[in-house]
């Protein structure tokens, strides 16, 4: 982990209506942290992540990626700039292969029209074995994969796409307990390439032994946030008990 | 070892892939031996020709209503097309255009045709089964309104060869769909068209996430199935040396059931265009050996249905087995 900020977000609020989904909202998330937004249901954590992948405007504040101010909202800018969101459903298209799915809307072509499928089949290869992502077969068809290979094909993709900053909306929901450990472990060896990892979950935890840092989140707020190295989860469970006692 | 091991995973997975086109292929050439015992004609080189000039146009709107049903999509409206595109052309030729104009004019119509079909099924979003069935009997209407409901006659020598003539002692009917068949299976599996029809048909949303034009990739494929109505209109009215409004009739209906023979899914995203291919060539065959046989159409009607429908219990019970 690097001190260098790479999203910093002020100030930030998005209204539907007069429904506050998420109200002044300030964060700083620094180079090749992994961090974890936690929250009941209606807590704001999906609106705070569909505003920083540029499906929502915000209301009202700013946001700041690798230093620069974030203006247009909409998912191809923001993917331009490094933020890449691995959706729930994963956005994988199940009868493609592994490949057509890691390049999907970035397919190699030569002679302007035909797909390079050796060059693209070798690029994913090579990017599947740096994440030390295991798959028997590249033609497998994304349809025939378990969940933790699926999750490990969608992250490829973010980080194929030029995602430095990936988004994971509840990554492991659905899994066995030995599959979200490999998703998990997969997780932290991105942190050692320096990309930052933005977690969305329902359990603290879940996600305690692989964030670095925790935000509670509850009616549109951060109400509550610590560094998992300083404590251990039994600490924070009590406090964590009491604030959704309190709801 | 380990490389043994890999080698078999890709044969297997070339076997699951294929498998309804392998056994397309194998009933193919059954059916062949089967009928060639049952007449003598049949192998003869000109029935042969007969029974490939005979499943060229559904072969050949095949191709496009692959991809169409590949994208989730459904294009009812091509029976009406071909009849309209000719019908314009025909009344192109009389009111003194040249041929080439003629033909580019029918072209232009089939091209306008699946455009709006396209255009109403992707930015208004209306299903393309209901689109297409509403189309379907407005270019017909239009058609009829065009004639008067008479046929037109008349057209200059050298266009019987589109649909009469032969090059290289094929039909030209089957190369023009030789061609359009290796057309689309490049563009099916060489190029990123292909991977988008398969997605359009079982996850949209993800094109779109990431970024894809999806309602012009989406309209690209009904203006295909378009062109390719009016190619065949081209064929049948050169073929018939008359343009008559009631051309193309059911044609529809005859171009889905070879795709889904063929080992397209009619719910999208898994399509083969050398599928539709065999399958086309399996179903112009059998007719033409019923006919061999004097066997009288009716019965060819009722093969057709029973042989579709084991083709899709077949393909149905194959997935049930994989998804348990
Ligand atoms: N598009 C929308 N229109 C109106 N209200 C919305 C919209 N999206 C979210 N909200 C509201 O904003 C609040 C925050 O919702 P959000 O989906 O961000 O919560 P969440 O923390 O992701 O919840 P969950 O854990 O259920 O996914 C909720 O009250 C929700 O009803
Ligand atoms: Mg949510």
């Amino acid at each position: 982990m690097s001190d260098e900020v790479v999203l910093k977000i002020s100030h930030l609020s998005k209204y539907f209506g007069n429904i506050k989904a998420i109200e002044n909202i300030n964060l700083e998330i620094f180079k090749g942290e992994i961090v974890a937004f936690v929250g009941d249901n209606g807590a704001g954590k999906s609106t705070l992540m569909k505003i920083l992948s540029g499906e929502y405007r915000p209301s009202s504040g700013e946001i700041e990626i690798f230093g620069e101010k974030v203006v247009k909202f909409n998912p191809k800018s923001l993917i331009k700039k490094g933020i890449t969101t691995v959706y729930q459903n994963l956005a994988l298209v199940d009868n493609l292969d592994i490949v057509s799915n890691i390049f999907l809307g970035y397919e190699k072509r030569k002679f302007m029209f035909f797909l390079q499928h050796r060059e693209m089949k070798m690029t994913a290869e090579k990017l599947l074995k740096n994440l030390n992502i295991n798959i028997p077969s590249l033609e497998s068809e994304v349809g025939e994969l378990s969940g933790g290979q699926r999750q490990g094909v969608a992250i490829a993709r973010a980080i194929h796409q030029g995602g430095r900053i990936l988004i994971l909306d509840e990554p492991t929901a659905a899994m066995g307990i030995k599959e979200s450990r490999e998703v998990y472990k997969l997780i932290k060896s991105l942190s050692k390439e320096e990309i930052t990892v933005l977690i969305v979950s329902h359990n603290i935890q879940q996600v305690f032994d692989v964030a670095d840092k925790v935000y509670i989140m509850k009616r549109g707020n951060i109400v509550n946030q610590f560094k998992t190295h300083d404590t251990n989860y039994n600490e924070i469970a009590d406090i964590i008990l009491g604030e959704y006692a309190a709801c | 070892m380990k490389c043994d091991l890999q080698i078999k995973a890709v044969n297997n997975h070339f076997k699951k892939k294929y498998l309804p086109q392998i056994i397309l292929f194998v009933l193919l050439i059954i059916s062949l031996v089967v009928i060639s015992f049952t007449s003598p004609y049949f192998l003869k080189w000109y029935n042969i020709k007969n029974i490939l000039d005979q499943s060229a146009i559904n072969i050949l709107l095949g191709v496009s209503m692959t991809l169409v049903i590949c994208s989730g999509g459904l294009d009812l409206s091509v029976g009406s097309i071909a009849a309209l595109s000719s019908v314009v052309m025909a009344l192109a030729i009389h009111s003194g255009f040249s041929l080439e104009i003629s033909i580019f004019i029918c072209i232009l119509v089939g091209t306008i045709c699946g455009l709006i079909n396209g255009y109403i099924i992707s930015c208004i979003n209306i299903n393309p089964f209901i689109v297409t069935i509403s189309t379907l009997w407005i270019y017909r209407a239009l058609t009829l309104v065009l004639t008067n409901s008479s046929p037109i006659y008349g057209f200059p020598n050298e266009f019987s060869v589109i649909g009469s003539g032969s090059f290289m002692g094929l039909p030209i009917s089957f190369i023009i769909t030789l061609g359009v068949v290796i057309f689309g299976t490049v563009l099916f599996h060489k190029t990123k068209y292909g991977k988008y029809m398969i997605a359009f048909g079982c996850a949209e949303a993800s094109l779109k996430r990431v970024g894809v034009s999806v309602n012009l990739y989406k309209i690209s494929v009904y203006v295909f199935s378009g062109i390719l109505a009016a190619v065949t209109g081209i064929i049948l009215t050169s073929k018939l040396n008359c343009a008559d409004p009631l051309a193309g009739y059911m044609l529809e209906m005859e171009v889905i059931s070879i795709v889904i023979l063929g080992g397209t899914s009619i719910k999208g995203g898994r399509a083969s265009i050398v599928g539709t291919l065999i399958a086309g060539l399996l179903m112009g065959m059998l007719r033409n050996g019923l006919i061999m046989n004097g066997i009288a159409s009716y019965y060819q009607q009722l093969l057709v249905g029973l042989i579709l429908i084991f083709a899709v219990i077949l393909s149905e019970r194959d997935k049930l087995c994989k998804g348990s």
